[in-house]
Protein backbone atom coordinates (compact mmCIF):
# COMPACT_ATOMS: atom_id res chain seq x y z
CA UNK A 1 0.00 0.00 0.00
CA UNK A 2 1.40 3.70 -1.11
CA UNK A 3 2.14 5.86 1.83
CA UNK A 4 -0.90 8.31 0.81
CA UNK A 5 -3.11 5.22 1.43
CA UNK A 6 -1.67 5.23 5.20
CA UNK A 7 -1.65 8.47 5.64
CA UNK A 8 -5.59 8.16 4.88
CA UNK A 9 -5.90 5.85 7.01
CA UNK A 10 -4.58 8.04 9.67
CA UNK A 11 -6.62 11.19 8.91
CA UNK A 12 -9.80 8.95 8.93
CA UNK A 13 -9.45 8.04 12.51
CA UNK A 14 -9.55 11.69 13.48
CA UNK A 15 -13.53 11.62 12.71
CA UNK A 16 -15.84 9.65 14.49
CA UNK A 17 -17.31 8.74 10.61
CA UNK A 18 -14.81 8.57 8.52
CA UNK A 19 -15.97 10.43 5.31
CA UNK A 20 -14.70 13.54 7.01
CA UNK A 21 -11.52 13.13 6.20
CA UNK A 22 -12.67 13.56 2.47
CA UNK A 23 -11.45 16.76 2.15
CA UNK A 24 -7.96 16.57 3.53
CA UNK A 25 -7.64 13.15 1.65
CA UNK A 26 -7.99 15.11 -1.68
CA UNK A 27 -5.77 17.61 -0.75
CA UNK A 28 -3.16 14.91 0.10
CA UNK A 29 -3.80 13.53 -3.40
CA UNK A 30 -3.66 17.22 -4.99
CA UNK A 31 -0.02 17.95 -3.14
CA UNK A 32 1.42 13.90 -4.79
CA UNK A 33 0.17 14.38 -7.65
CA UNK A 34 0.00 18.28 -8.24
CA UNK A 35 -3.21 18.06 -9.57
CA UNK A 36 -6.53 16.09 -8.45
CA UNK A 37 -5.75 13.86 -12.26
CA UNK A 38 -7.65 10.58 -12.81
CA UNK A 39 -5.10 8.45 -10.79
CA UNK A 40 -4.74 10.76 -8.16
CA UNK A 41 -8.84 10.75 -7.71
CA UNK A 42 -8.43 6.56 -7.71
CA UNK A 43 -5.74 6.97 -4.93
CA UNK A 44 -7.91 8.68 -2.80
CA UNK A 45 -11.03 7.33 -3.30
CA UNK A 46 -9.29 3.62 -3.11
CA UNK A 47 -8.17 5.07 0.54
CA UNK A 48 -11.32 6.51 1.40
CA UNK A 49 -13.44 3.18 0.44
CA UNK A 50 -15.56 5.60 -1.46
CA UNK A 51 -15.97 5.83 -5.74
CA UNK A 52 -13.48 7.84 -7.47
CA UNK A 53 -16.31 9.34 -8.95
CA UNK A 54 -17.79 10.50 -5.24
CA UNK A 55 -14.32 11.83 -4.45
CA UNK A 56 -14.74 14.15 -8.07
CA UNK A 57 -18.57 14.96 -6.94
CA UNK A 58 -17.25 16.73 -3.81
CA UNK A 59 -13.79 18.15 -5.85
CA UNK A 60 -15.55 19.92 -8.62
CA UNK A 61 -17.66 22.24 -5.61
CA UNK A 62 -14.67 23.73 -4.16
CA UNK A 63 -11.86 26.10 -6.04
CA UNK A 64 -8.92 24.90 -3.88
CA UNK A 65 -8.89 21.66 -6.22
CA UNK A 66 -7.47 21.11 -9.45
CA UNK A 67 -9.23 19.29 -11.98
CA UNK A 68 -6.35 19.76 -14.55
CA UNK A 69 -2.89 19.91 -14.98
CA UNK A 70 -1.70 23.58 -12.94
CA UNK A 71 1.54 24.72 -13.19
CA UNK A 72 4.34 24.10 -10.19
CA UNK A 73 3.63 27.49 -9.07
CA UNK A 74 0.15 29.18 -8.06
CA UNK A 75 -0.09 32.58 -8.23
CA UNK A 76 -3.62 33.74 -6.80
CA UNK A 77 -4.36 37.74 -7.32
CA UNK A 78 -7.72 38.91 -5.05
CA UNK A 79 -10.04 40.58 -7.53
CA UNK A 80 -12.97 41.24 -4.72
CA UNK A 81 -13.88 44.75 -3.92
CA UNK A 82 -11.17 45.74 -1.23
CA UNK A 83 -8.53 44.48 -3.23
CA UNK A 84 -9.80 46.24 -6.77
CA UNK A 85 -10.43 49.43 -4.96
CA UNK A 86 -7.22 49.86 -4.70
CA UNK A 87 -5.25 48.71 -7.95
CA UNK A 88 -5.91 44.97 -8.40
CA UNK A 89 -6.59 44.60 -11.65
CA UNK A 90 -3.12 46.70 -12.42
CA UNK A 91 -1.06 43.99 -10.07
CA UNK A 92 -3.11 41.26 -12.59
CA UNK A 93 -2.14 42.75 -15.53
CA UNK A 94 1.49 43.32 -14.73
CA UNK A 95 1.15 39.51 -14.13
CA UNK A 96 -0.50 39.02 -17.20
CA UNK A 97 2.63 40.91 -19.20
CA UNK A 98 5.75 39.50 -17.03
CA UNK A 99 4.55 35.84 -17.41
CA UNK A 100 2.62 36.17 -20.96
CA UNK A 101 -0.34 34.49 -19.85
CA UNK A 102 -3.84 35.51 -18.92
CA UNK A 103 -5.65 35.12 -16.06
CA UNK A 104 -6.68 31.21 -15.72
CA UNK A 105 -3.55 30.05 -17.76
CA UNK A 106 -0.15 28.43 -17.28
CA UNK A 107 3.25 29.57 -18.58
CA UNK A 108 4.33 27.48 -21.85
CA UNK A 109 7.03 25.75 -19.67
CA UNK A 110 4.30 24.33 -17.18
CA UNK A 111 6.00 26.27 -14.33
CA UNK A 112 3.67 29.26 -13.49
CA UNK A 113 -0.35 29.40 -13.19
CA UNK A 114 -1.82 32.31 -12.94
CA UNK A 115 -5.33 33.35 -11.73
CA UNK A 116 -7.90 35.53 -9.84
CA UNK A 117 -9.59 34.47 -7.02
CA UNK A 118 -12.73 35.73 -4.22
CA UNK A 119 -11.32 37.29 -1.31
CA UNK A 120 -8.66 35.75 0.21
CA UNK A 121 -9.50 37.66 3.64
CA UNK A 122 -6.87 40.39 4.07
CA UNK A 123 -8.96 43.05 2.32
CA UNK A 124 -7.11 46.19 4.62
CA UNK A 125 -3.54 44.69 3.50
CA UNK A 126 -4.67 44.92 0.30
CA UNK A 127 -3.71 44.16 -2.36
CA UNK A 128 -3.48 41.08 -1.76
CA UNK A 129 -1.60 37.54 -3.40
CA UNK A 130 -1.49 34.11 -2.60
CA UNK A 131 1.81 32.85 -4.21
CA UNK A 132 1.80 29.09 -3.16
CA UNK A 133 -0.80 29.73 -0.78
CA UNK A 134 1.23 32.14 1.37
CA UNK A 135 -0.15 35.77 1.25
CA UNK A 136 1.83 38.71 0.17
CA UNK A 137 0.23 41.81 1.32
CA UNK A 138 0.48 45.50 -0.44
CA UNK A 139 1.11 44.42 -3.74
CA UNK A 140 1.03 47.11 -6.01
CA UNK A 141 2.04 46.54 -9.97
CA UNK A 142 5.50 47.64 -9.59
CA UNK A 143 6.45 44.78 -7.12
CA UNK A 144 5.55 42.24 -9.84
CA UNK A 145 8.80 42.15 -11.65
CA UNK A 146 11.06 41.26 -8.73
CA UNK A 147 7.75 38.66 -7.25
CA UNK A 148 7.71 36.55 -10.69
CA UNK A 149 11.71 36.93 -10.11
CA UNK A 150 11.77 35.62 -7.11
CA UNK A 151 9.30 32.56 -8.50
CA UNK A 152 11.37 31.73 -11.29
CA UNK A 153 14.83 31.64 -9.05
CA UNK A 154 12.76 29.17 -6.91
CA UNK A 155 12.91 26.53 -9.79
CA UNK B 1 -13.91 56.78 22.95
CA UNK B 2 -12.09 54.57 20.55
CA UNK B 3 -9.60 52.15 22.74
CA UNK B 4 -8.09 49.85 20.50
CA UNK B 5 -7.18 46.28 21.50
CA UNK B 6 -9.66 46.03 24.23
CA UNK B 7 -10.48 42.41 24.74
CA UNK B 8 -10.24 39.87 22.33
CA UNK B 9 -6.63 41.09 21.45
CA UNK B 10 -5.66 42.69 24.30
CA UNK B 11 -1.92 42.30 24.59
CA UNK B 12 -1.22 41.72 21.50
CA UNK B 13 0.46 44.37 20.82
CA UNK B 14 3.12 43.99 23.95
CA UNK B 15 3.80 40.84 23.62
CA UNK B 16 3.87 37.46 21.40
CA UNK B 17 0.88 35.90 22.84
CA UNK B 18 1.42 32.94 20.18
CA UNK B 19 3.69 31.63 22.61
CA UNK B 20 2.10 29.48 25.40
CA UNK B 21 4.15 31.34 28.07
CA UNK B 22 3.35 34.76 27.16
CA UNK B 23 -0.16 34.07 27.31
CA UNK B 24 0.34 32.61 30.41
CA UNK B 25 2.26 35.51 31.80
CA UNK B 26 -1.07 37.60 31.56
CA UNK B 27 -3.70 35.42 33.45
CA UNK B 28 -4.10 32.90 30.22
CA UNK B 29 -5.94 29.99 31.07
CA UNK B 30 -6.55 31.24 34.03
CA UNK B 31 -10.31 31.50 33.01
CA UNK B 32 -10.24 28.06 31.70
CA UNK B 33 -10.21 27.03 35.31
CA UNK B 34 -12.56 29.54 36.79
CA UNK B 35 -15.22 28.09 34.00
CA UNK B 36 -14.38 24.13 34.69
CA UNK B 37 -15.24 24.95 38.59
CA UNK B 38 -18.37 26.21 37.74
CA UNK B 39 -21.01 24.22 36.51
CA UNK B 40 -21.88 24.07 32.75
CA UNK B 41 -25.45 26.02 33.40
CA UNK B 42 -23.28 28.78 35.69
CA UNK B 43 -21.15 29.04 32.45
CA UNK B 44 -23.55 29.58 30.21
CA UNK B 45 -25.47 32.39 33.09
CA UNK B 46 -22.43 34.26 32.65
CA UNK B 47 -22.84 34.52 29.10
CA UNK B 48 -26.36 35.44 29.16
CA UNK B 49 -25.47 38.37 31.53
CA UNK B 50 -22.98 39.67 28.99
CA UNK B 51 -25.48 39.24 26.01
CA UNK B 52 -22.84 38.51 24.06
CA UNK B 53 -24.22 37.87 20.44
CA UNK B 54 -22.21 36.19 17.78
CA UNK B 55 -19.52 37.69 15.52
CA UNK B 56 -19.83 35.39 12.54
CA UNK B 57 -23.10 37.64 11.13
CA UNK B 58 -26.28 36.28 12.38
CA UNK B 59 -25.47 38.01 16.15
CA UNK B 60 -27.81 35.31 17.53
CA UNK B 61 -26.88 35.57 21.34
CA UNK B 62 -24.19 33.18 22.39
CA UNK B 63 -25.64 32.10 25.89
CA UNK B 64 -28.89 31.17 24.23
CA UNK B 65 -27.45 29.37 21.52
CA UNK B 66 -25.53 27.53 24.15
CA UNK B 67 -28.59 26.61 25.92
CA UNK B 68 -30.52 24.97 23.48
CA UNK B 69 -28.29 22.23 23.48
CA UNK B 70 -29.75 19.17 25.05
CA UNK B 71 -28.42 17.91 28.61
CA UNK B 72 -26.76 14.75 28.25
CA UNK B 73 -29.62 12.51 29.98
CA UNK B 74 -31.71 13.89 27.07
CA UNK B 75 -29.44 13.24 24.23
CA UNK B 76 -27.14 10.52 24.64
CA UNK B 77 -25.35 11.63 21.10
CA UNK B 78 -21.59 13.07 21.85
CA UNK B 79 -21.73 16.46 21.70
CA UNK B 80 -20.31 18.51 19.01
CA UNK B 81 -18.76 22.38 18.92
CA UNK B 82 -17.79 23.18 15.50
CA UNK B 83 -15.98 26.69 15.02
CA UNK B 84 -17.06 28.58 11.95
CA UNK B 85 -13.20 29.88 10.74
CA UNK B 86 -14.39 30.00 7.17
CA UNK B 87 -14.25 33.29 7.03
CA UNK B 88 -14.61 34.39 3.52
CA UNK B 89 -16.67 37.52 3.33
CA UNK B 90 -15.83 40.27 1.14
CA UNK B 91 -14.13 42.98 3.53
CA UNK B 92 -13.92 40.55 6.85
CA UNK B 93 -10.25 39.72 8.04
CA UNK B 94 -11.06 39.90 11.67
CA UNK B 95 -10.85 36.18 12.42
CA UNK B 96 -7.20 35.81 10.20
CA UNK B 97 -5.60 38.41 12.67
CA UNK B 98 -7.65 37.10 15.80
CA UNK B 99 -6.52 33.22 14.81
CA UNK B 100 -2.49 34.59 14.12
CA UNK B 101 -2.04 36.58 17.06
CA UNK B 102 -3.89 35.20 19.91
CA UNK B 103 -4.79 31.39 18.97
CA UNK B 104 -4.36 30.58 22.70
CA UNK B 105 -7.18 32.84 23.69
CA UNK B 106 -9.32 31.34 20.87
CA UNK B 107 -8.26 27.84 22.22
CA UNK B 108 -9.13 28.48 25.88
CA UNK B 109 -12.62 29.87 24.56
CA UNK B 110 -13.48 26.89 22.59
CA UNK B 111 -12.53 24.77 25.89
CA UNK B 112 -14.39 26.85 28.07
CA UNK B 113 -17.38 25.98 25.64
CA UNK B 114 -16.74 22.60 25.52
CA UNK B 115 -17.39 22.50 28.94
CA UNK B 116 -20.76 24.67 28.76
CA UNK B 117 -22.40 22.72 26.40
CA UNK B 118 -20.88 19.46 28.20
CA UNK B 119 -18.73 18.26 24.87
CA UNK B 120 -15.41 16.66 24.38
CA UNK B 121 -15.49 17.13 20.61
CA UNK B 122 -14.65 20.04 19.33
CA UNK B 123 -13.96 20.55 15.41
CA UNK B 124 -12.02 23.92 13.52
CA UNK B 125 -13.16 24.45 10.37
CA UNK B 126 -10.82 26.95 9.05
CA UNK B 127 -10.38 28.13 5.12
CA UNK B 128 -8.47 26.27 3.55
CA UNK B 129 -6.31 29.70 2.32
CA UNK B 130 -5.75 30.23 5.72
CA UNK B 131 -2.60 28.96 5.72
CA UNK B 132 -0.68 31.12 8.16
CA UNK B 133 -3.55 31.22 10.26
CA UNK B 134 -3.96 27.33 10.47
CA UNK B 135 -0.05 27.01 11.27
CA UNK B 136 -0.97 29.36 14.06
CA UNK B 137 -3.36 27.41 15.54
CA UNK B 138 -2.31 24.17 15.15
CA UNK B 139 1.47 25.44 16.77
CA UNK B 140 -0.36 26.79 19.71
CA UNK B 141 -2.25 23.55 20.11
CA UNK B 142 0.65 21.54 19.86
CA UNK B 143 2.32 23.43 23.16
CA UNK B 144 -0.18 22.42 24.88
CA UNK B 145 -0.81 18.86 23.43
CA UNK B 146 0.64 16.87 26.13
CA UNK B 147 -1.58 19.11 28.76
CA UNK B 148 -3.97 17.01 30.19
CA UNK B 149 -4.81 19.75 33.09
CA UNK B 150 -5.87 22.06 30.14
CA UNK B 151 -7.38 19.85 27.56
CA UNK B 152 -9.40 17.80 30.27
CA UNK B 153 -10.44 15.43 28.01
CA UNK B 154 -11.09 17.72 25.11
CA UNK B 155 -10.13 16.80 21.25
CA UNK B 156 -9.79 19.36 19.09
CA UNK B 157 -9.20 18.59 14.96
CA UNK B 158 -8.50 21.23 13.11
CA UNK B 159 -9.95 20.92 9.54
CA UNK B 160 -8.95 22.97 6.31
CA UNK B 161 -11.85 23.69 3.73
CA UNK B 162 -10.73 23.75 0.00
CA UNK B 163 -12.11 27.34 -1.41
CA UNK B 164 -16.12 27.99 -1.10
CA UNK B 165 -17.45 30.65 0.58
CA UNK B 166 -21.14 29.11 0.84
CA UNK B 167 -19.36 26.65 3.09
CA UNK B 168 -19.75 29.76 6.13
CA UNK B 169 -23.00 29.21 6.27
CA UNK B 170 -23.40 26.63 9.27
CA UNK B 171 -25.49 23.85 7.92
CA UNK B 172 -22.83 24.14 4.33
CA UNK B 173 -20.32 23.63 7.00
CA UNK B 174 -21.44 20.87 8.56
CA UNK B 175 -22.04 19.09 4.93
CA UNK B 176 -18.54 20.09 4.17
CA UNK B 177 -16.86 18.91 7.45
CA UNK B 178 -18.87 15.54 6.91
CA UNK B 179 -17.00 15.35 3.94
CA UNK B 180 -19.34 16.22 1.51
CA UNK B 181 -20.20 19.39 -1.27
CA UNK B 182 -20.94 22.01 0.90
CA UNK B 183 -24.70 23.12 0.14
CA UNK B 184 -27.03 24.46 2.71
CA UNK B 185 -29.43 22.10 4.58
CA UNK B 186 -32.86 23.27 5.51
CA UNK B 187 -33.56 24.59 8.90
CA UNK B 188 -35.14 22.98 11.23
CA UNK B 189 -33.67 21.11 12.82
CA UNK B 190 -30.78 23.70 13.58
CA UNK B 191 -27.62 22.45 14.39
CA UNK B 192 -28.22 22.21 18.20
CA UNK B 193 -30.84 19.57 18.07
CA UNK B 194 -29.13 17.80 14.78
CA UNK B 195 -25.88 18.84 13.65
CA UNK B 196 -22.56 16.98 12.75
CA UNK B 197 -23.09 13.12 12.28
CA UNK B 198 -26.79 14.61 13.23
CA UNK B 199 -25.63 15.16 16.96
CA UNK B 200 -26.08 18.30 19.12
CA UNK B 201 -23.95 21.04 17.62
CA UNK B 202 -23.11 24.01 18.52
CA UNK B 203 -21.44 26.22 15.55
CA UNK B 204 -19.81 29.49 16.74
CA UNK B 205 -18.04 31.72 14.90
CA UNK B 206 -13.81 32.61 15.83
CA UNK B 207 -14.71 36.08 17.83
CA UNK B 208 -17.38 34.97 19.31
CA UNK B 209 -15.01 32.10 20.93
CA UNK B 210 -11.82 34.61 21.70
CA UNK B 211 -14.45 37.31 23.44
CA UNK B 212 -15.71 33.97 26.01
CA UNK B 213 -12.06 33.71 28.17
CA UNK B 214 -12.41 37.57 28.96
CA UNK B 215 -15.98 37.21 29.66
CA UNK B 216 -15.70 35.14 32.06
CA UNK B 217 -12.33 36.33 33.59
CA UNK B 218 -14.56 39.56 33.98
CA UNK B 219 -17.72 38.58 34.74
CA UNK B 220 -20.97 38.73 32.01
CA UNK B 221 -22.40 41.75 33.92
CA UNK B 222 -18.98 43.97 33.57
CA UNK B 223 -18.80 42.83 29.56
CA UNK B 224 -22.21 44.00 29.36
CA UNK B 225 -21.12 47.75 30.43
CA UNK B 226 -18.92 48.10 27.58
CA UNK B 227 -20.68 49.07 24.58
CA UNK B 228 -24.13 49.99 24.22
CA UNK B 229 -27.27 47.96 25.16
CA UNK B 230 -28.06 45.22 22.57
CA UNK B 231 -24.84 45.30 21.29
CA UNK B 232 -22.64 44.78 24.16
CA UNK B 233 -18.72 44.45 24.29
CA UNK B 234 -16.63 45.11 21.60
CA UNK B 235 -15.95 43.93 18.29
CA UNK B 236 -13.35 43.52 15.60
CA UNK B 237 -13.71 45.35 12.59
CA UNK B 238 -12.11 45.62 9.51
CA UNK B 239 -11.29 48.78 7.84
CA UNK B 240 -10.63 48.11 3.88
CA UNK B 241 -10.87 50.07 0.74
CA UNK B 242 -9.55 53.14 -0.15
CA UNK B 243 -8.33 54.57 3.28
CA UNK B 244 -5.01 55.49 4.70
CA UNK B 245 -4.90 53.02 7.27
CA UNK B 246 -6.50 49.72 6.81
CA UNK B 247 -6.32 47.42 8.95
CA UNK B 248 -8.32 45.37 12.04
CA UNK B 249 -9.45 48.21 15.06
CA UNK B 250 -11.01 46.48 18.29
CA UNK B 251 -13.33 49.00 19.10
CA UNK B 252 -16.30 49.06 21.85
CA UNK B 253 -20.09 48.89 19.83
CA UNK B 254 -21.50 52.28 19.39
CA UNK B 255 -18.54 54.65 18.12
CA UNK B 256 -20.16 56.32 14.85
CA UNK B 257 -18.80 54.78 11.37
CA UNK B 258 -17.39 57.86 10.89
CA UNK B 259 -15.27 57.74 13.59
CA UNK B 260 -13.77 54.41 12.37
CA UNK B 261 -13.01 56.30 8.88
CA UNK B 262 -11.61 59.22 9.86
CA UNK B 263 -10.08 58.55 13.16
CA UNK B 264 -8.71 54.98 12.87
CA UNK B 265 -9.00 54.33 9.40
CA UNK B 266 -6.88 57.90 8.71
CA UNK B 267 -9.73 59.14 6.03
CA UNK B 268 -9.83 58.38 2.56
CA UNK B 269 -6.57 57.88 0.77
CA UNK B 270 -5.27 60.20 -1.92
CA UNK B 271 -7.20 63.07 -0.08
CA UNK B 272 -9.91 61.94 -1.83
CA UNK B 273 -13.84 62.04 -1.07
CA UNK B 274 -15.70 59.41 0.68
CA UNK B 275 -18.45 58.18 -1.82
CA UNK B 276 -20.16 55.00 -0.11
CA UNK B 277 -19.48 52.87 2.99
CA UNK B 278 -20.11 49.26 2.62
CA UNK B 279 -20.42 48.23 6.89
CA UNK B 280 -20.97 44.91 6.99
CA UNK B 281 -19.10 43.19 4.34
CA UNK B 282 -20.24 43.05 0.71
CA UNK B 283 -23.39 41.72 1.67
CA UNK B 284 -24.71 44.21 3.25
CA UNK B 285 -26.98 47.30 2.21
CA UNK B 286 -24.83 50.25 1.21
CA UNK B 287 -24.47 53.67 2.60
CA UNK B 288 -24.24 57.00 1.29
CA UNK B 289 -21.58 59.80 2.49
CA UNK B 290 -24.02 61.20 4.31
CA UNK B 291 -25.13 58.13 6.10
CA UNK B 292 -21.95 57.77 8.20
CA UNK B 293 -23.06 59.32 11.32
CA UNK B 294 -24.79 56.01 12.26
CA UNK B 295 -23.41 54.25 15.33
CA UNK B 296 -22.04 51.16 15.11
CA UNK B 297 -24.35 48.80 17.03
CA UNK B 298 -26.95 46.38 15.93
CA UNK B 299 -29.91 48.68 16.62
CA UNK B 300 -28.46 51.78 14.92
CA UNK B 301 -27.81 49.84 11.80
CA UNK B 302 -30.85 48.59 10.93
CA UNK B 303 -32.44 51.66 12.07
CA UNK B 304 -30.98 52.94 9.14
CA UNK B 305 -31.94 49.72 6.82
CA UNK B 306 -28.76 47.76 7.07
CA UNK B 307 -26.55 45.74 9.35
CA UNK B 308 -23.19 44.88 11.19
CA UNK B 309 -22.89 40.98 9.33
CA UNK B 310 -19.22 40.13 9.77
CA UNK B 311 -18.12 43.35 10.74
CA UNK B 312 -16.09 44.63 7.14
CA UNK B 313 -16.53 47.92 6.68
CA UNK B 314 -15.22 49.10 2.96
CA UNK B 315 -14.79 52.85 2.45
CA UNK B 316 -15.58 53.72 -1.89
CA UNK B 317 -13.89 56.77 -2.95
CA UNK B 318 -15.58 59.58 -5.75
CA UNK B 319 -13.72 57.44 -8.81
CA UNK B 320 -15.78 54.19 -8.28
CA UNK B 321 -18.64 53.26 -10.36
CA UNK B 322 -20.99 52.16 -8.76
CA UNK B 323 -22.41 49.93 -11.90
CA UNK B 324 -19.38 48.39 -11.94
CA UNK B 325 -19.04 47.97 -7.95
CA UNK B 326 -22.90 46.20 -8.65
CA UNK B 327 -21.38 44.12 -11.63
CA UNK B 328 -18.45 42.78 -8.89
CA UNK B 329 -20.47 42.02 -5.94
CA UNK B 330 -22.83 40.48 -8.58
CA UNK B 331 -19.89 38.23 -10.03
CA UNK B 332 -19.24 37.33 -6.29
CA UNK B 333 -21.96 35.99 -5.60
CA UNK B 334 -22.54 34.28 -8.81
CA UNK B 335 -19.63 32.09 -8.54
CA UNK B 336 -20.23 31.30 -4.98
CA UNK B 337 -23.81 29.90 -5.37
CA UNK B 338 -24.04 26.44 -4.24
CA UNK B 339 -26.87 26.12 -7.27
CA UNK B 340 -29.03 24.52 -5.28
CA UNK B 341 -32.38 26.98 -5.50
CA UNK B 342 -33.33 28.38 -9.14
CA UNK B 343 -33.87 31.84 -8.14
CA UNK B 344 -30.15 32.18 -6.33
CA UNK B 345 -28.43 30.24 -8.87
CA UNK B 346 -30.31 31.63 -12.15
CA UNK B 347 -31.07 34.98 -10.67
CA UNK B 348 -27.67 36.49 -9.86
CA UNK B 349 -26.34 35.60 -13.51
CA UNK B 350 -29.54 37.48 -14.65
CA UNK B 351 -28.39 39.99 -11.81
CA UNK B 352 -24.34 40.33 -13.51
CA UNK B 353 -25.95 39.81 -17.46
CA UNK B 354 -28.25 42.99 -17.22
CA UNK B 355 -25.57 45.05 -14.93
CA UNK B 356 -23.00 44.84 -17.78
CA UNK B 357 -25.40 45.71 -20.56
CA UNK B 358 -26.00 49.11 -18.77
CA UNK B 359 -22.39 49.22 -18.09
CA UNK B 360 -21.78 48.98 -21.75
CA UNK B 361 -24.58 51.57 -22.39
CA UNK B 362 -26.96 48.80 -23.77
CA UNK B 363 -29.52 49.19 -21.47
CA UNK B 364 -33.18 50.75 -22.05
CA UNK B 365 -35.16 51.93 -18.81
CA UNK B 366 -37.30 48.74 -18.66
CA UNK B 367 -33.90 46.81 -18.04
CA UNK B 368 -32.94 49.03 -14.82
CA UNK B 369 -36.64 48.15 -13.69
CA UNK B 370 -35.74 44.62 -14.87
CA UNK B 371 -32.67 44.19 -12.37
CA UNK B 372 -34.79 45.31 -9.41
CA UNK B 373 -37.39 42.78 -10.47
CA UNK B 374 -35.00 40.04 -10.56
CA UNK B 375 -33.64 40.55 -7.17
CA UNK B 376 -37.02 40.94 -6.08
CA UNK B 377 -37.54 37.27 -6.88
CA UNK B 378 -34.60 35.78 -5.23
CA UNK B 379 -35.07 37.96 -1.83
CA UNK B 380 -37.37 35.49 0.53
CA UNK B 381 -37.00 32.56 -2.07
CA UNK B 382 -33.87 30.68 -1.15
CA UNK B 383 -32.71 28.04 1.15
CA UNK B 384 -30.29 30.27 2.62
CA UNK B 385 -29.18 33.72 3.07
CA UNK B 386 -26.82 34.23 0.03
CA UNK B 387 -29.04 34.93 -2.77
CA UNK B 388 -31.34 37.42 -0.74
CA UNK B 389 -28.06 38.87 0.20
CA UNK B 390 -26.64 39.61 -2.70
CA UNK B 391 -30.14 40.77 -4.41
CA UNK B 392 -30.53 43.18 -1.35
CA UNK B 393 -27.11 44.63 -1.34
CA UNK B 394 -27.14 45.06 -5.37
CA UNK B 395 -30.74 47.07 -5.27
CA UNK B 396 -29.33 49.20 -2.74
CA UNK B 397 -26.52 50.49 -5.05
CA UNK B 398 -29.73 51.21 -7.48
CA UNK B 399 -31.55 52.74 -5.19
CA UNK B 400 -29.55 54.85 -3.15
CA UNK B 401 -27.18 56.14 -6.65
CA UNK B 402 -30.31 55.65 -9.40
CA UNK B 403 -29.09 59.05 -10.97
CA UNK B 404 -25.77 57.40 -11.83
CA UNK B 405 -27.33 53.96 -13.03
CA UNK B 406 -29.98 56.14 -15.37
CA UNK B 407 -26.80 58.32 -16.72
CA UNK B 408 -25.38 54.59 -18.20
CA UNK B 409 -29.10 54.48 -19.78
CA UNK B 410 -27.75 57.44 -22.59
CA UNK B 411 -24.28 56.07 -23.59
CA UNK B 412 -22.72 53.98 -20.96
CA UNK B 413 -20.20 54.46 -18.34
CA UNK B 414 -19.58 58.37 -16.91
CA UNK B 415 -16.50 57.04 -15.22
CA UNK B 416 -14.87 54.58 -17.67
CA UNK B 417 -11.65 53.81 -16.91
CA UNK B 418 -11.30 56.77 -14.38
CA UNK B 419 -13.29 53.97 -12.30
CA UNK B 420 -10.85 51.01 -9.95
CA UNK B 421 -13.34 48.69 -10.64
CA UNK B 422 -13.25 48.87 -14.21
CA UNK B 423 -12.82 45.49 -16.40
CA UNK B 424 -11.72 43.99 -13.01
CA UNK B 425 -11.14 40.10 -13.81
CA UNK B 426 -13.17 38.04 -11.40
CA UNK B 427 -12.68 34.08 -11.06
CA UNK B 428 -16.38 33.67 -12.68
CA UNK B 429 -14.79 35.19 -15.93
CA UNK B 430 -11.65 33.25 -16.40
CA UNK B 431 -11.04 30.09 -17.29
CA UNK B 432 -11.41 27.37 -14.24
CA UNK B 433 -11.53 23.57 -14.00
CA UNK B 434 -15.34 23.99 -13.89
CA UNK B 435 -16.95 25.25 -16.86
CA UNK B 436 -19.40 27.99 -15.96
CA UNK B 437 -22.55 27.99 -18.95
CA UNK B 438 -23.08 31.10 -20.74
CA UNK B 439 -24.39 33.89 -19.11
CA UNK B 440 -27.68 34.87 -20.56
CA UNK B 441 -27.32 37.30 -23.22
C1 LIG C 1 -23.54 32.77 3.01
C2 LIG C 1 -23.13 32.80 4.45
C3 LIG C 1 -21.79 32.86 4.78
C4 LIG C 1 -21.39 32.88 6.11
N1 LIG C 1 -20.05 32.93 6.39
C5 LIG C 1 -19.64 32.92 7.69
C6 LIG C 1 -18.26 32.89 8.01
O1 LIG C 1 -17.40 32.89 7.12
N2 LIG C 1 -17.89 32.88 9.32
C7 LIG C 1 -18.82 32.85 10.32
O2 LIG C 1 -18.47 32.79 11.49
N3 LIG C 1 -20.14 32.87 10.04
C8 LIG C 1 -20.57 32.89 8.75
N4 LIG C 1 -21.92 32.86 8.49
C9 LIG C 1 -22.86 32.80 9.63
C10 LIG C 1 -23.03 31.36 10.12
O3 LIG C 1 -24.06 30.74 9.37
C11 LIG C 1 -23.41 31.29 11.60
O4 LIG C 1 -24.46 32.14 11.84
C12 LIG C 1 -22.28 31.64 12.54
O5 LIG C 1 -21.13 30.91 12.26
C13 LIG C 1 -22.69 31.37 13.95
O6 LIG C 1 -21.67 31.75 14.86
P1 LIG C 1 -21.91 32.94 15.90
O7 LIG C 1 -23.25 32.71 16.56
O8 LIG C 1 -20.78 32.79 16.86
O9 LIG C 1 -21.88 34.20 15.12
C14 LIG C 1 -22.35 32.86 7.14
C15 LIG C 1 -23.70 32.83 6.81
C16 LIG C 1 -24.09 32.80 5.48
C17 LIG C 1 -25.55 32.75 5.18
S1 LIG D 1 -29.58 30.59 -1.64
FE1 LIG D 1 -27.92 30.13 -3.10
S2 LIG D 1 -26.20 29.48 -1.84
FE2 LIG D 1 -28.03 29.39 -0.53
S3 LIG D 1 -28.75 27.25 -0.71
FE3 LIG D 1 -29.80 28.43 -2.30
S4 LIG D 1 -28.51 28.23 -4.16
FE4 LIG D 1 -27.28 27.60 -2.39
S1 LIG E 1 -11.01 41.76 -1.16
FE1 LIG E 1 -9.00 41.03 -1.55
S2 LIG E 1 -8.53 40.04 0.31
FE2 LIG E 1 -10.60 40.65 0.65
Amino acid sequence: MSALHDEIRELMALYPEARSATLPALRLAQEKHGWLSPEALREAAEGLGETPAYCMSVASFYDMFHLEPVGRHLVEVCTNVSCALVGAQQVLEAFERELEVRAGETTEDGEVTLRTVECLGGCGWATIVALDHRYRTHVQANDVGAIVEELRADG
Amino acid sequence: MAEPRLVVLQGADERDLTKLSEYRAIGGYDALAKARALAPQAVIDELLASNLRGRGGAFFATGRKWSFIPKPDQNPNPHYLVVNADESEPGSFKDNEILSRVPHRFIEGCLITAHAVESKHVFVYIRGEYLGPFEAVRDALEEIRDDERLLGGVTIVVHRGAGAYICGEETALLESLEGKRGQPRSKPPFPAISGLYASPTVVNNVETLATVPPIVAMGGAAYAKLGVENSTGTRVVSLSGNLVRGGNYEVAHGITLRELIYDLGGGIAEGRELKAVIPGGSSTVILTAEEIDVPYDYDALAEVGTAMGSAGVIAIDDRCCMVQLGIRVSEFYEHESCGKCTPCREGTRWMTAILRKLEAGEASDSELDLLLDVCDRINGKCLCPLGETAAMAVASYVLKFRDEFLAHLDGGCPFGSQSPLDGVVAPVNQHTHSPVAEVPA
